[in-house]
């Protein structure tokens, strides 16, 4: 099995995210691997346990993105490469996805494609579909459980948790997947893998080195804000007896029509 | 001088803290009440590696350096001390003293099973009657052809009733015209016939850790249990102690941390007099103080990280991180409980546990009395350090990371 994960480099969630200057700024926060993208480089490392063969990290970012891609090969991925490219600074997720495809096909052979079901700091969740979309293969996502793997037939099965339900899907590799939290606990980095992260020499890609078609982004970010101060009042209400305050309670519930 | 941290420093510091915050922060105190230690502490950190952190990769260690344990220690103990004292006495106070004086027959039996988390080891120096005079120890252990018998009580052991393996000092001379030089030292496994333990419960903090006493009534062991030569106890023990000291000072600077953290959050969060309190000037000096704690106290840890990794000798530094870091640490919790008000008073918040777990460290591996006579004693070179016949082997990637 040949296997890839996408991962994103993102402000750590404790972060405070805030607009200055027009600009998004998370401070001197750390940026730290995309949490959802920890669950997908977990599923990975199963597979590739489950059926040999090798994982590959791939992400598109700057140099800080190497933070993120280190993560993923302390956890025990086998090999990294960034892609980093001046002319990706305003990347949306439509271009995004056509690098990682380029890069996808440039690896070459690949089974399986995973990524986490969003990054945290955009929120937009589509890049896997995307991705699946560029280079022609099914997309299956957000999946709770791999029920069956068969390189042989090259086929998969999963279940889809969608706000119906669960869906169980069957697709042919390869195949793209986006994983949501329940599929399996990500594993911590080992201090082996930590090792060999911390010395390995990760390979940077150019959008020139991939021969990728590139578009014009399709989103760009005109202006941004802040969300609205909201003013909070709080009221401690008294009474004689506790049946008296749940009833002022109770009024003040119905009258603010918070129910 | 560079201050920053390599790559695999900062990855130690994040997969360690990991851990501790997913695993445990969420149910410590649940066993800080019930005054017992977390099943799965011990498992849990023997799989990760955490247990052999710093040893060689040939004696089943994670080939990590001596900073890497530090790291870790502060990390560990932001959560919770009984986390630390782990690392501190099967880590600092026996693993590394095999390292440092152990035979390779000795590496094999005992260091080994205790690198890759197998078996678990702990200390006993302290004696019911003996702490900081050590002299005044009174087991003994009676050489009888190619075995010793050993008789005594170990007293506050943390992992008394977890160990496997301890590390204890005993009299072999009760004629040696200086009492230290009567001391040696021993391994001893803790499921032989004879030795009896029990948790001490009681007590004001640590809590959720394990310490307690060992009895031993006429235990026999073998003679290839003797660490170092006889009467070389004194020293085997002292050596011991710039290990475990280094990881009880790494920890209080992790808890300084944590005291300062939770004040960060509780002052920014509670309002009165229509403001925060952060911006109440008195709660800014508390918050101040903290801050220039945890990084002097930081500085002084690394410092004798750094000087173990070189294999330079560090009782004078770590004797200073660790009476440093322990009072500050004890300072800081303080005023995290006064920053919290009423509510630090409480165990809804974690800032009472942190004061109660900062006293602990305070008084054993060296009270801040005593190290305060060793930072004079130095000064005024009454005290220098005497060449070992074993000192701890410095740091060298390729030798740590060879598999044999």
């Amino acid at each position: 099995m040949k296997i890839v994960v996408c991962v994103k480099q993102v402000p750590d969630t404790a972060a405070k995210v805030v607009v200055e200057d027009g600009q998004v700024t998370w401070g001197d926060a750390p940026l730290v691997i995309n949490p959802w993208d920890e669950y997908a480089v977990e599923t990975a490392l199963l597979q590739q346990e489950a059926h040999s063969g090798d994982v590959t990290v791939i992400s598109v970012g700057d140099e800080d993105a190497k933070e993120a891609l280190k993560h993923a090969l302390a956890m025990g991925c086998g090999n990294a490469i960034l892609i980093s490219d001046p002319g990706l600074e305003n990347a949306d997720s439509l271009v995004t996805s056509q690098v990682l495809a380029a890069a996808i096909q440039k690896i070459g052979d690949v089974d399986l494609a995973f990524f986490g079901r969003q990054a945290i700091d955009g929120d937009v969740g589509v890049t896997a579909a995307q991705t699946a979309r560029v280079l022609g293969w099914p997309s299956l996502t957000l999946v709770s459980a791999i029920s069956e793997l068969d390189p042989v037939s090259s086929s998969i099965r999963v279940e889809r948790s969608v706000e119906e339900g669960r869906q169980v899907v069957e697709g042919k590799l390869p195949a793209v997947v986006s994983v949501i939290k329940d599929i399996a606990e990500p594993r911590y980095p080992s201090f082996m893998g930590i090792r060999k992260a911390s010395r390995a020499e990760i390979p940077v890609w150019s959008v020139a080195e991939l021969g990728a078609e590139v578009s014009d982004p399709v989103v760009s970010w005109p202006e941004i804000s802040n969300p609205p101060k909201q003013e909070v009042i709080t009221e401690i209400i008294s009474g004689g007896s506790p049946a008296e305050i749940a009833e002022t309670l109770a009024e003040k519930i119905l009258e603010t029509k918070v129910l | 001088m560079d201050f920053a941290l390599t790559d695999e420093h900062r990855m130690v510091q994040q997969m360690v803290k990991g851990f501790a915050q997913k695993e445990v922060s969420p149910v410590i105190k649940e066993y800080d009440r019930k005054q017992a230690m977390a099943p799965f502490i011990l498992p849990r950190m023997a799989e990760l590696g955490i247990l052999g952190i710093c040893l060689p990769v040939r004696y089943g260690g994670q080939g990590m350096d001596y900073i890497a344990l530090g790291l870790a220690c502060e990390e560990l103990e932001a959560v919770d001390s009984t986390l630390r004292v782990v690392m501190s006495v099967h880590m600092g106070l026996n693993s590394m003293a095999l390292l440092q004086w152990g035979t390779e027959e000795q590496k094999e039996r005992f260091l080994a099973p205790q690198a890759r988390g197998e078996k678990i080891a702990c200390f006993g120096l302290t004696e019911p009657g003996a702490g900081s005079d050590v002299a005044a120890i009174l087991s003994t252990a009676k050489r009888d052809g190619d075995i010793y018998i050993i008789n005594g009580e170990k007293m506050w052991i943390s992992l008394a009733t977890k160990a496997d393996h301890a590390l204890i000092v005993a009299r072999t001379d009760l004629d040696a015209a200086d009492p230290h030089d009567g001391l040696s030292a021993f391994m001893v496994e803790l499921n032989r016939d004879g030795v009896t333990s029990g948790d001490i419960h009681g007590k004001l903090g640590v809590r959720a850790g394990s310490t307690g006493w060992i009895a031993f009534q006429d235990v026999e062991i073998p003679a290839e249990n003797r660490i170092g030569e006889e009467g070389e106890g004194f020293k085997i023990a002292m050596s011991s102690l710039d290990n475990g000291r280094y990881t009880v000072a790494a920890g209080a600077t992790g808890l300084i941390r944590a005291s300062l953290e939770a004040s960060l959050r509780y002052a920014q969060e509670r309002k009165a007099f229509g403001r925060e309190v952060g911006k109440f000037q008195l709660v800014q000096q508390k918050i101040a103080h903290m801050v220039q704690s945890y990084e002097a106290a930081k500085l002084l840890y690394l410092r004798a990280g750094w000087m173990k990794n070189q294999g330079i000798r560090n009782t004078c530094e770590t004797s200073l991180a660790k009476w440093f870091a322990t009072d500050a640490s004890f300072d800081a919790a303080s005023e995290a409980i006064q920053i919290h008000g009423a509510y630090g008073y409480s165990d809804e918040y974690d800032v009472e546990r942190y004061l109660r777990n900062a006293k602990g460290a305070v008084i054993y591996e060296g009270t801040s009395e005593i190290h305060q006579l060793i930072q004079a004693g130095y000064a005024l070179e009454y005290r220098d350090n005497v060449p070992l016949r074993c000192e701890l082997p410095a740091f060298d990637d390729d030798i740590w990371q060879k598999e044999q």
